[in-house]
């Protein structure tokens, strides 16, 4: 049997800041007022965080948290360079650390001036694992992930009939759950109409089918099982996974571009658990563009390949539905906080502390990320003691 | 939709790909109009982009072939906003992943192609253009 990290370590604090359009700190203080909200929701102090797994593309380095908090003795550091995927790859990295005793008390923190400084363009550009892509495929004018996911939900449709009007389903049902959310942007209503009338940005995506760009900072704090028990509500992590795709530095030399690097996680996450898809009560799936979801739906094991677009439909995904997904609004209607955002509202899922957005009695629920080309992560928890 | 402050950078013209010793035949081979693909030296299979590694063997020896620049639509996205402003002239434009008889795929511009017209395994030929500084890149013309 593959090692097992299941009830080895939780979720024991989280931290958000306000989620803006723009905003006068710099990234680093952004997450480090985020950082400090978790470990003061752990119960914890500065000084008890000894290990620091802060985001690879990012504006921080684990340096910069032991100068601004003045830690003595950080023994774990590490980064996990998966883009979107990363805070949740993070999650597995941070649970072996504290299973295996490397250190006691875990901070993943990511901030970000995502609206008010460089563009999505320019950033990727100068992530190390985009150097395949950047050098071979965005001087014929593929610069933007809209641009290079694109053709991969395009393909889907082709193959399998999925429509716009399922991308919608998406977009218009993470608007619904954003406004029950007090810290979520997008406050406008939006209808399927909307969506089909918001302007294209490369076909199938239109601008309701893209993430948000937002400033603002999220972190978590991860102990071991034993230390996380004399927290205030620590949430278990039963299984996590990280999945790199065939191809992984380029999506046109993959064998089957509708299906990600979550299609290798999920099986394994879900064995680690003991728990099926079946056994989810909420999902908190990663939203850079309406398609993703429908795929990564796919790849998790709620439907075939191919029926994800049926199986938005109807409801499905929304709050009172069979599986709700982005209970907190998402990439797409909350912020962009590259993820970090879904791990902290699938704990307060966990601990039954998600206000007007909190699906009853949810007992288990996952989180996952998705980015850098397709790279995938899965981290499945269960509810707080 | 509120603006975005003066601070964000943007891409302003066409990224030029940086050879690296690796990859210089391929670019060389563009220059000369010719569509090179990298085949392993030892067990004969064609990969794309260019590396040093066969997959399948783990052999460092490597060949160029020619490629007979056939191939079929694999994917594609109709580009509305420009993301690279020294494209805003040609928007809308289709960018198209096609497969190469040769197995591999490659990710180029259409030539004034309307995606209305684009279907999965539409027969496409690789042509050649000069488009800025002395950089010759294939683009994908419907047979």
């Amino acid at each position: 049997m593959a090692a097992s990290l299941n009830g080895r370590a939780a979720v024991v604090g989280i931290g958000e800041t306000a989620y803006r359009r723009g905003s006068d700190r710099s990234a680093l203080a952004l997450q480090l007022e985020a950082s400090l909200s978790a470990i003061e929701d752990a119960g914890l102090e500065p000084k008890d965080i000894d290990g620091i797994l802060p985001y690879a593309s990012g504006a921080a380095v684990a340096e910069d948290f032991i100068t601004n908090f003045g830690l003595e003795d950080v023994t774990f550091s590490a980064t996990t360079p998966m883009g979107g995927a990363s805070c949740v790859a993070a999650i597995q990295a941070a649970a072996v650390a504290v299973a295996t005793g490397l250190c006691r008390n875990v901070l993943l923190p990511i901030g970000r001036r995502g609206y008010s400084d460089s563009r999505v363009a320019s950033r990727v550009a100068a992530m190390p694992q985009f150097h395949v892509v950047s050098e071979f495929e965005t001087p014929s004018g593929t610069i933007a992930p809209a641009q290079l996911y694109a053709p991969m939900a395009r393909r889907h449709m082709e193959l399998y009939g999925t429509t716009a009007d399922q991308f919608a389903e998406v977009a218009v049902t993470m608007r619904r759950h954003a406004m029950l959310n007090d810290n979520a942007i997008m406050q406008k209503p939006m209808t399927v109409e909307d969506h089909h009338a918001s302007r294209m940005i490369c076909d199938p995506y239109r601008l309701f089918d893209c993430c948000l760009e937002s400033d603002g900072g999220a972190a978590v704090v991860i102990s071991s099982a034993e230390r996380a028990a004399d927290t205030r509500r620590p949430v278990p992590i039963l299984g996590v996974a990280e999945g790199h795709p065939d191809s992984p530095s380029v999506i046109t030399q993959r064998p089957d571009i509708t299906r990600l690097g979550l299609a290798k996680a999920a099986p394994r996450a879900f064995g680690m658990a003991g728990v099926g898809p079946e056994d989810v009560d909420v999902a908190e799936v990663y939203d850079c563009f309406t398609w993703t979801v429908i795929c990564q739906l796919e790849d998790l094991g709620f439907c075939p390949k191919g029926e994800g677009g049926a199986f938005v439909e109807g409801g499905r995904i929304g709050l009172d539905g069979a599986l709700p997904v982005n209970t907190h609004g998402g990439l797409l209607s909350q912020a962009h906080i590259v993820g970090m955002n879904h791990v902290c509202e699938l704990v307060k899922q966990m601990r039954g502390e998600a206000g007007r957005a909190q699906v009853a009695g949810a007992e288990i629920g996952l989180v996952t990320g998705y980015g850098d080309l397709g790279d995938g992560s899965l981290a499945i928890m269960g509810a707080a003691a | 939709m509120s603006a975005r402050p003066p601070t964000g950078e943007t891409i302003i013209s066409r990224p030029v790909p940086e050879p690296t010793i690796d990859s210089k035949p391929y670019w060389d081979g563009l220059k000369e109009r010719r569509l090179l693909l990298q085949q392993c030296g030892n067990c004969g299979l064609v990969r794309h982009y260019p590396r040093p590694m066969c997959a399948a063997c783990h052999s460092l020896e490597v060949c160029w072939i020619e490629s007979s620049r056939r191939g079929r639509l694999y994917a594609w996205t109709e580009v509305h906003h420009p993301f690279v402003p020294a494209l805003r002239d040609e928007i809308p434009y289709v960018m198209a992943t096609v497969e190469l008889e040769e197995g591999v795929r490659l990710q180029c511009q259409m030539l004034s192609a309307e995606a209305v017209a684009l279907r999965l395994d539409l027969p496409v030929e690789i042509v050649f253009r000069d488009v800025q500084g002395g950089l010759v890149l294939p683009f994908a013309r419907i047979v």
